[in-house]
């Protein structure tokens, strides 16, 4: 694959990762021909609302839509979509207990009167039953393709099905999967976000079916180059998707493989069926942020699930709802391009700064050796 | 849940941010009896989720939890 490389180590791509070549070509020519505002009518106006059309149409062609279906927004707008809408409606929301942290915000806020959170088995996928149920009076339905933290994919298209005998609409959170994926069908609303593509960071994606016969409500923008070069990044993406999912996947199950059977007291998040280029796993007796600032040093890039702020821990909703362990947890997640070295490199550093942690908090004695190989 | 087994090892991590809860009940498992039940008791709400992860990768027996009058939580395992 001829294509970005990125920076060696690097394993944080669902966070965002280098443009891939054409978002970078394209942001560079929308700098320079589209510039100007794209409401006005003189020449320079005309041309740059010409590339803002080519770029929703672009996007519109890769994810099944028309071209005026498609918004090219500001990134962040999941939760005021899912607010707007459901104020459009008397009925309830139903979403999943491992949706963004956005989406179960507003579940939050509407009180249980008006959402309906469905819960995850061990693996993080949504009890397709209770959500099943919970259809009956809803004013609209959202569930994740995957889940941005474990990897795990959601029954969309069975879910899809429910919600159109039960004519609701389906909001489908693609963050996780959209440039990387195909997309699904049975979507009412579609939400996806260029970085996870290799295209601009604070540029999303928003569709909208026709027969909804309501665009969103009023969305910030994140402006010309960014857009153009989202929907020219989504394009290279597509082309290239399927190549390197196989890739990505034999690399996260080495990775999966490697670590359970090289590092004591590790759990692997999810099951097989997960997103390719992701996977999750949790250690005992260390945190999560230690792991991340270790791995940082030795030049290794990858995320935690729970955050520490301050004093306050705040554990991940995601890993509480599966009953998983939530400390020592991290997510790695490979961007295009990624190297061999890179992985095997991060297999055996893994290892060390596990072992460095337990070594620190003095607690080598309580795990489990490993066979020796 | 009142039907939970008295605690012959009682441990007070309120304050402590995981992993140490679960570092503590780990510590006092090693240095048991078989059979022995212990209770940890918790603010971390991670706790929630952790103690029974705990449990099951080492093969401990979780028995459950109980809310304490000042709003932390008691967890309850058993050595085997």
């Amino acid at each position: 694959m001829t294509g970005p490389t990125p920076p060696a180590g690097y394993l944080d791509a669902a966070s965002g990762q280098p443009l891939n070549p054409s978002a970078e070509a394209s942001w560079l020519a929308a700098a320079e021909a589209g510039w100007a505002d794209p409401s006005r009518l003189y020449r320079e106006g005309r041309r740059a609302a010409l590339l803002a059309d080519s770029a929703r149409e672009a996007v519109a062609a890769r994810i099944g839509a028309r071209p005026d279906e498609v918004y090219l927004v500001a990134d962040g707008c999941l939760g005021t979509l899912v607010a707007g809408w459901l104020a459009r409606s008397s009925g309830h929301l139903v979403c999943s207990a491992v949706e963004r942290r956005e989406v179960l915000s507003v579940a939050d806020s509407v009180g249980v009167a008006r959402s309906r959170v469905i819960g995850v088995d061990r693996a993080g996928r949504v009890d397709r039953t209770a959500y099943h149920h919970a259809l009956a009076g809803a004013g609209l339905a959202v569930i994740q393709t995957a889940n941005h933290e474990v990897g795990t994919r959601q029954p969309v298209a069975e879910l899809a099905a429910a919600c159109a005998d039960a004519r609701v609409p389906l909001l489908v959170d693609a963050t996780v999967t959209l440039g990387r994926e195909p997309v699904p069908d049975g979507w009412s609303i579609l939400v996806g976000r260029a970085a996870t593509w290799g295209g601009p960071a604070g540029v999303g994606v928003v569709a909208v079916r026709r027969q909804l016969h309501a665009p969103p409500p009023d969305l910030p923008r994140a402006g010309l180059p960014a857009d153009l070069a989202a929907a020219m990044g989504l394009e290279w993406a597509d082309d290239h998707r399927t190549q390197d999912a196989a890739r990505a996947r034999m690399l996260t199950d080495r990775i999966r493989s490697a670590v359970v059977s090289t590092v004591p007291d590790v759990a692997l998040l999810g099951d097989g069926d997960r997103v390719d280029y992701l996977t999750a796993l949790s250690c005992l007796y260390v945190d999560g942020e230690a792991l991340v600032l270790g791995l940082d040093r030795e030049g290794y890039a990858i995320s935690s699930g729970s955050s520490c702020v301050s004093d306050v821990r705040r554990p991940s909703h995601v890993l509480m709802a599966m009953g998983a362990l939530t400390s020592g947890n991290v997510r790695i997640s490979l961007p295009f391009g990624v190297s061999d070295d890179t992985i095997d490199g991060f297999i055996v550093t893994f290892g060390n700064v596990v072992a460095a942690v337990r070594a620190m908090l003095d607690v080598t004695d309580l795990s489990t050796e490993m066979p020796h190989e | 849940m009142s039907d939970l087994p008295r605690a012959t090892v009682r441990l007070n991590e309120r304050g402590h941010r995981c992993p140490m809860p679960v570092i503590s009940v780990a510590r006092a498992a090693q240095a048991a009896a078989s059979g022995t039940v212990i209770s940890v008791t918790c603010t971390d709400p991670g706790a929630a989720s952790d103690i029974p992860a705990w449990c099951e990768m080492r093969g401990v027996d979780y028995l459950g939890s109980l809310t304490e009058a000042d709003g932390a939580v008691s967890y309850v395992v058993r050595t085997r």
